[in-house]
């Protein structure tokens, strides 16, 4: 069964059409690119696969249920299942980074002590491991997009979604990124990163099996081999 | 419905981790305090008035409907003699369970208030007075007092009925004023959480957008607000009963018998404990309905 699948989805904001004929299929275990220029919609297609925005026409379908037709709880439980990680996250910034990147399982009513060694390698995986108690307004540019990838895959989910991960980090750590990322691919997870990175898409070429889309001229397509 | 018990249910249980995911607030909070502790006092005033409006139509409708009072007057030389054939008529007619003339210590005890202590009575064409106890059906009043006027010269019966009807009205539309009040105040209490919750929930739509990301359903961001405004207005309103039931305790007590005071007698007391909890109860309902609402709302 397909995790996320959109067919022949258009979108717009009430202007003209930003995304038309769209169709994309995420299988369990895929690792797909997104790229394209900026203003393209890559942001636009992940919210369409977050349920976060409702295509003008086509269909979105998360787990086998279509989208428009799921109740609000049966969405909370896609989401439950889909580590998102925002371009540009946002936390609750009363709570320590710690509880921010818990917070899913907190969410979920799992037994947070059960998790504590989840969440302190996941730390370390990510360099936070000296910011944990720091709260979100502390933390730069970077070390937000890091959290919020921990907090994406602290619930171990089926699919991630990233849009540009390692927009604001340096090339070591997109590298550690991109690691984590093929690691929890090859646990069988379904990744679909949007990014403008091509030595990254180019590194993780050489890693595993990844598919490369771009959106140009509103449609979607699969990139040539040149990237 | 049974979502609602439910939520109640998790309420009680308690869930810390999950009260803290909505920022500890600041005015909100104090004034969901400050409502609650005005209403609680209010509403104990309020059932002050309620239960001795209550207790006085009792009086009014029981005690003294069931008793009445035979006058007799006439010259002193006669009054033996009247009064015992009063007491026979009275024993004679049904509805009468026990008929006592007033002895005359009695009599001076009633008016002693105005005449004071040192009263002749002998002296006096003071009247004699008959108290009668009813039994629960009656006698017919008409009937009797036919009957008097016939056997009985200068013989009054007043059955207490063109006095009591007034007060007995009066005490009854003070109780409804009472128990209208508090359900004003229930309601009040009502809108106000609706308000602060509302205020609350717009306030923190980032952090309702956050939690919708991670997979938060609706009831558990409604149940974070939830129990804050429920437990803030349960603390509200224990403060407010508390000082209201100070306050009604030092209330002074009426002086005449047949005014019982403002205020709780015997197990009265325990009513306005209900208050609390009640109020806890309808700060529960409106904030969940706030929240639902809302939530359904921020898509
Ligand atoms: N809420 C919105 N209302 C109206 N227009 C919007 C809205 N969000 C995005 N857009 C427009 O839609 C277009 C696509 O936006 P989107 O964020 O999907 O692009 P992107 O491919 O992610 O770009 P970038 O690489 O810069 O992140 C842009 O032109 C943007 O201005
Ligand atoms: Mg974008």
């Amino acid at each position: 069964m397909l995790v996320i699948a959109l067919d022949n989805v258009a979108y717009s904001y009430g202007g003209g059409e930003l995304l038309a004929g769209v169709t994309l299929e995420l299988a369990p275990g895929s690792f797909h690119f997104l790229t394209g220029p900026s203003g393209a919609g890559k942001t636009t297609l992940l919210k369409m696969c977050f349920g976060e925005l409702v295509p003008t026409s086509g269909r979105v379908e998360l787990f086998g249920q279509r989208l428009p037709g799921m109740t609000r709880d049966a969405l909370a439980g896609a989401r439950r299942r889909i580590g998102l990680v925002p371009q540009d996250a946002r936390f609750l910034d009363h709570l320590t980074v710690a509880e921010n990147i818990s917070l899913p399982l907190t969410v979920a009513g799992q037994d947070m002590r059960a998790q504590k060694a989840n969440l302190d390698e996941l730390l370390a995986w990510v360099g936070l491991t000296h910011r944990a108690k720091a709260t979100p307004p502390e933390l730069s540019g970077g070390e937000r997009q890091r959290a919020a990838l921990a907090r994406a895959v602290i619930l171990s989910p089926d699919v991630i979604l990233a849009d540009e991960p390692t927009g604001n980090v340096d090339w070591e750590m997109s590298q550690r990124l991109l690691r984590l990322l093929v690691e929890l691919n090859r646990m069988g997870k379904s990744v679909l990163v949007a990014s403008h990175d091509l030595a990254l898409i180019r590194a993780a070429k050489t890693q595993t099996q990844v598919r490369v889309l771009r959106i140009s001229n509103r449609r979607l397509q699969f990139a040539g081999a040149d990237l | 419905m049974k979502a609602f018990l439910r939520d109640l249910r998790i309420l009680w249980r308690g869930d810390a981790s999950g009260d803290r995911v909505v920022p500890p607030s600041g005015y909100t909070v104090r004034l969901t305090i400050f409502s609650a502790a005005a209403m609680g006092f209010l509403a104990v005033m309020a059932l002050a008035l309620a239960l001795s409006a209550g207790r006085l139509a009792d009086d009014w409708g029981g005690a003294l409907a069931r008793s009445a009072t035979l006058r007799i007057d006439g010259p002193l030389d006669t009054m033996q003699e009247r009064t015992e054939a009063a007491l026979r008529v009275l024993e004679q007619t049904p509805g009468v369970a026990s008929a006592q003339a007033l002895t005359e210590e009695e009599q001076r005890a009633l008016l002693e208030p105005w005449f004071g202590p040192d009263l002749q009575l002998e002296s006096l064409p003071i009247p004699q007075l008959i108290e009668i106890e009813k039994t629960p059906e009656g006698f017919d009043a008409e009937g009797l007092r036919l009957r008097l006027e016939g056997e009985v010269p200068g013989a009054m019966l007043d059955d207490h009925e063109s006095w009591r009807k007034p007060f007995l009205a009066a005490a009854r539309a003070l109780r409804w004023l009472g128990w209208g009040a508090m359900v004003l105040i229930g309601a009040t209490m009502a809108a106000i959480v609706t308000l602060a919750a509302s205020v609350s929930l717009a306030a923190n739509a980032q952090v309702i957008s956050v939690l919708r990301l991670i997979g938060a359903r609706d009831d558990y961001i409604a149940r974070a607000f939830i129990r804050r405004f429920t437990f803030r207005t349960l603390t509200g309103a224990a403060v407010g009963t508390g000082l209201g039931l100070i306050a009604s305790a030092l209330l002074p007590d009426a002086p005449m018998s047949f005014l019982t005071g403002i205020g709780f007698a015997n197990l009265d007391w325990l009513v306005p404990f209900a208050i609390p909890p009640l109020a806890a109860l309808v700060a529960f309902a409106a904030t969940r309905r706030a929240a639902f609402r809302t939530l359904r709302g921020l898509s």
